[in-house]
């Protein structure tokens, strides 16, 4: 579905990915982990098409096609979706106005029919109660005022009502409550699917005991130093980073 | 309307013998102004003795007055000599007696902008005043008025049909001195609307004027009068529109609405004047005198405005709150992108007891565009328990363009309860991001952001006028964003 060939990102003169490679397929989960800085963050909004950085080298396919060549939209309309580190507020426009402008704009785009109004309002207030998120949230403005958790959970909101094929969670799970975590974790399962893939970008085992990835990678200073099952979780959280960035020094 | 070419040259007499342009569109009077442009605009309008007066009273006052500068907008000064002022469409001469009579061109304009008469006498149930530069052209569903007792015609018929009520109203909320531009409307204005609502009739439909500012060179100079009775109520909606030009043009309107006790009238407009290229040449100078006079206790009036258009705007609909427990809004949205100003606010000003004021703004500014909010709220000594609130919001997007902020109260009454909110913000790069990640383009983002902005303003707009304004913004926004 993905693959991603010797890339490399310069930020304002700053060399940034270094030279990534990773393939991914329908139906797995990849853990992206990595010390603050490493880059994890620039490759998730590289994915997403975020203007303000230079691809010096390399390539990215999605289904086939040149990911690079496609706008912001029309890699939403393909099916990517990044469920943000910092998610961001929209004042003045609600919630669920929001999820059906995203949600029929991509609709129009597979020519589907926009969806029926009533039909829709049922179908996401399901998907709330599944996350355990209070329908008034539908008609506050996006984000705005939102606890941490409350705009994690509402990404994943978004997710379930757009369902995309290649899922990139940028930490979704700093600032999510234990019970939090275990909702939105379970959101996400019930997305699992053989045609979708996730990428889930976090700094903690504890997603992972309810996620179990495919494969877990270690992202630090530009490159994927490490990559595993999901037991190379277990040992990050136990040794750290340190053991791998020396080894990369060396 | 029956002055042909040969009756206004005799009118303006030798000074003006070649004085006017004609060609396959229109007569108009020469540039310049002077009592005897004054005279001949009132001779072939075949005004009574007193309008004549009034007029030259007014022009007399604007001699000695300044043009007033303390606005927050620049433009080169404007030579009122070099404005003519008299235009009419030259197959109005004889006058259509009803709208098939009406040249084809002008009613294919009026389509263009959206505006299909016909379609409107059939369908909508809305009549039209249309004013084409200085004459209205068409009137439509006169006659169910006239069953209900309202007058709905253009200000020149008026004068003619009604010349006690012109006199009786005339002036009296905005005076032929009022300011620099309401005393050089008073003196020059050549047509615009005019509607009486009897005791106790609410208005069976709701009454619409579209402006267009067709001739070049023409200063418009209309001037509209609403009064409403004891108890009666009307919708009233104000279109305006300008083609494209290189040259700035003057529009400088008046409209006063006189309301009685227990009426009401809503004021809607939606402004799209030419609002200059984006080098910000050419464009509407809209420098507009509006207010309305609560006479009455319970009486209520609403002014309704989105101001899209115009090179620069330079207005403040006002409401003088006579009677107690009167009551009076104005929602506002003003859009000024690339090299627009705008220079927009109100007047509220409390003298009846338990009278209340609401005030929402909110300016968008994109490009290079600046956007003011000016607005007083005054309370009189004998205004017991007035109240206002004010909310006053700016909408940023890049970092060309400017808000400010002037609100201004006076008041002499302790039991005043006024309110007052304000906020700035911006449509970041990181909303944008945001909203095209989750398959919205960008211009899909804006304009869903701005009328999100804009929705507590929209809401107060009848219907088919909240679709057009918001498309409005659209067209306006095009080219914000890259
Ligand atoms: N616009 C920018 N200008 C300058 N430096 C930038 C910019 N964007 C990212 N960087 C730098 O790139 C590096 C990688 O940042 P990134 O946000 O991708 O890290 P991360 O792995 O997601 O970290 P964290 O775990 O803290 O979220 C950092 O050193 C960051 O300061
Ligand atoms: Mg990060």
């Amino acid at each position: 579905m993905l693959k991603i060939e010797n890339l490399h990102v310069r930020v304002e003169g700053k060399d940034i990915l270094k030279g990534i490679n990773l393939e991914i397929n329908a139906g797995e989960v990849h853990a992206i982990m990595g010390p603050n800085g490493s880059g994890k963050s620039t490759l998730s909004y590289i994915l997403a098409g975020r203007e303000g950085y230079e691809i010096t080298q390399g390539s990215i396919s999605f289904h086939g096609k040149d990911l690079l060549e496609m706008s912001v939209e029309e890699r939403a309309w393909a099916g990517v979706f990044l469920a943000f580190q910092y998610p961001v507020e929209v004042p003045g426009v609600s919630n669920i106005y929001m999820l059906k402008a995203a949600l029929n704009g991509i609709r129009k785009h597979k020519g589907e029919p926009e969806l029926d109004a009533m039909d829709f309002i049922a179908s996401v207030k399901g998907k709330m109660k599944d996350l355990d998120m209070d329908e008034k949230f539908l008609y506050r403005a996006v984000n705005e005022g939102f606890s941490g958790g409350e705009k994690k959970r509402n990404e994943i909101l978004q997710m379930s009502v757009l369902e995309p094929t290649l899922c990139v969670l940028d930490e979704t799970d700093s600032g999510l409550d234990i019970d939090a975590l275990k909702i939105v974790s379970d959101g996400i399962n019930r997305l699992r699917d053989p045609a979708r893939a996730f990428v889930l970008v976090t700094h903690y085992q504890r997603l992972l005991d309810y996620i179990k990835p495919d494969f877990v990678h270690v992202l630090a200073n530009g490159k994927i130093v490490k990559s595993g099952g999901a037991e190379l979780a277990l040992e990050l959280e136990d040794q750290g980073y340190s053991w791998l960035e020396d080894k990369k020094a060396s | 309307m029956s002055a042909s070419n040969e009756n206004i040259k005799d009118m303006i007499g030798q000074q003006y013998k070649d004085g006017f342009v004609t060609d396959v569109e229109s007569d108009s009077f020469a540039p310049g102004l002077n009592e005897d442009v004054i005279r001949a605009l009132s001779a072939i309008k075949k005004e009574p003795e007193f309008l004549l007066e009034w007029r030259l009273e007014a022009y007399r006052h604007w001699l000695t007055m300044e043009h007033p500068e303390w606005a927050f907008v620049e433009f080169p000064k404007i030579d009122f000599q070099e404005i003519s002022y008299y235009s009419a469409p030259k197959s109005m001469a004889d006058g259509p007696q009803s709208l098939d009579e009406v040249d084809p061109k002008l009613i294919d304009t009026y389509n263009k902008l959206g505006i299909p008469l016909e379609e409107q006498m059939r369908l909508a149930g809305v009549a039209v005043d249309a004013v084409f530069d200085s004459v209205s052209v068409a009137t439509t569903f006169k006659e169910k008025l006239y069953e209900a007792g309202v007058i709905f015609c253009s200000f020149s018929e008026a004068v003619k049909e009604h010349p006690e009520l012109i006199k009786q109203y005339l002036g009296t909320v905005v005076s032929q001195y009022d300011n620099f531009y309401a005393a050089l409307n008073a003196a020059v204005f050549s047509d615009g609307s005019f509607v009486y609502i009897p005791k106790g009739v609410r208005c069976p439909m709701e009454l619409s004027t579209y402006f267009r500012i067709n001739a070049a060179n023409t200063g418009q100079f209309e001037r509209t009068l609403i009064v409403a009775e004891e108890g009666s109520h009307v919708s009233y909606l104000e279109g305006c529109t300008a083609p494209m030009r290189d040259e700035n043009q003057l529009h400088a309107a008046v409209v006063e609405l006189v309301i009685l006790k227990d009426a009401e009238i809503k004021y809607s407009t939606v402004q799209n004047w030419y609002p200059g290229d984006e080098n910000g040449l050419g464009g509407i100078y809209n420098f507009v005198t509006k207010r309305a006079e609560c006479r009455g206790d319970n009486a209520k009036v609403s002014w309704t405005q989105v101001e899209t258009g115009s090179a620069i705007t330079w207005k403040y609909p006002s409401v003088i709150l006579r009677g107690d427990h009167s009551v009076g809004e104005f929602y506002s949205v003003a859009l000024t992108n690339n090299y627009q100003q705008a220079d927009t606010g109100t007047k509220m000003i409390h003298l009846g007891k338990n009278t209340s004021s609401t005030i929402i703004s909110k300016g968008i500014s994109a490009g290079h565009g600046q956007n003011t909010y000016r607005g007083l709220v005054k309370i009189g000594r004998k205004a017991e328990n007035a109240r206002n609130f004010t909310q006053c919001d700016s909408l940023l997007m890049g970092d060309q363009c400017g808000a400010h902020t002037f609100p201004y109260i006076e008041t002499k009454q302790p039991s005043a309860t006024i309110e007052h909110e304000a906020s700035t913000s911006k449509i970041s790069e990181d909303q944008l991001f945001y909203c095209m990640q989750r398959g919205i383009s960008a211009e899909d983002a804006v304009s869903m952001i701005v009328n999100g902005f804009c929705k507590e303003v929209f809401k107060e707009l009848p219907m088919e006028f909240a679709v057009e304004a918001q498309a409005l913004l659209g067209i306006s926004l095009e080219g914000s964003v890259g």
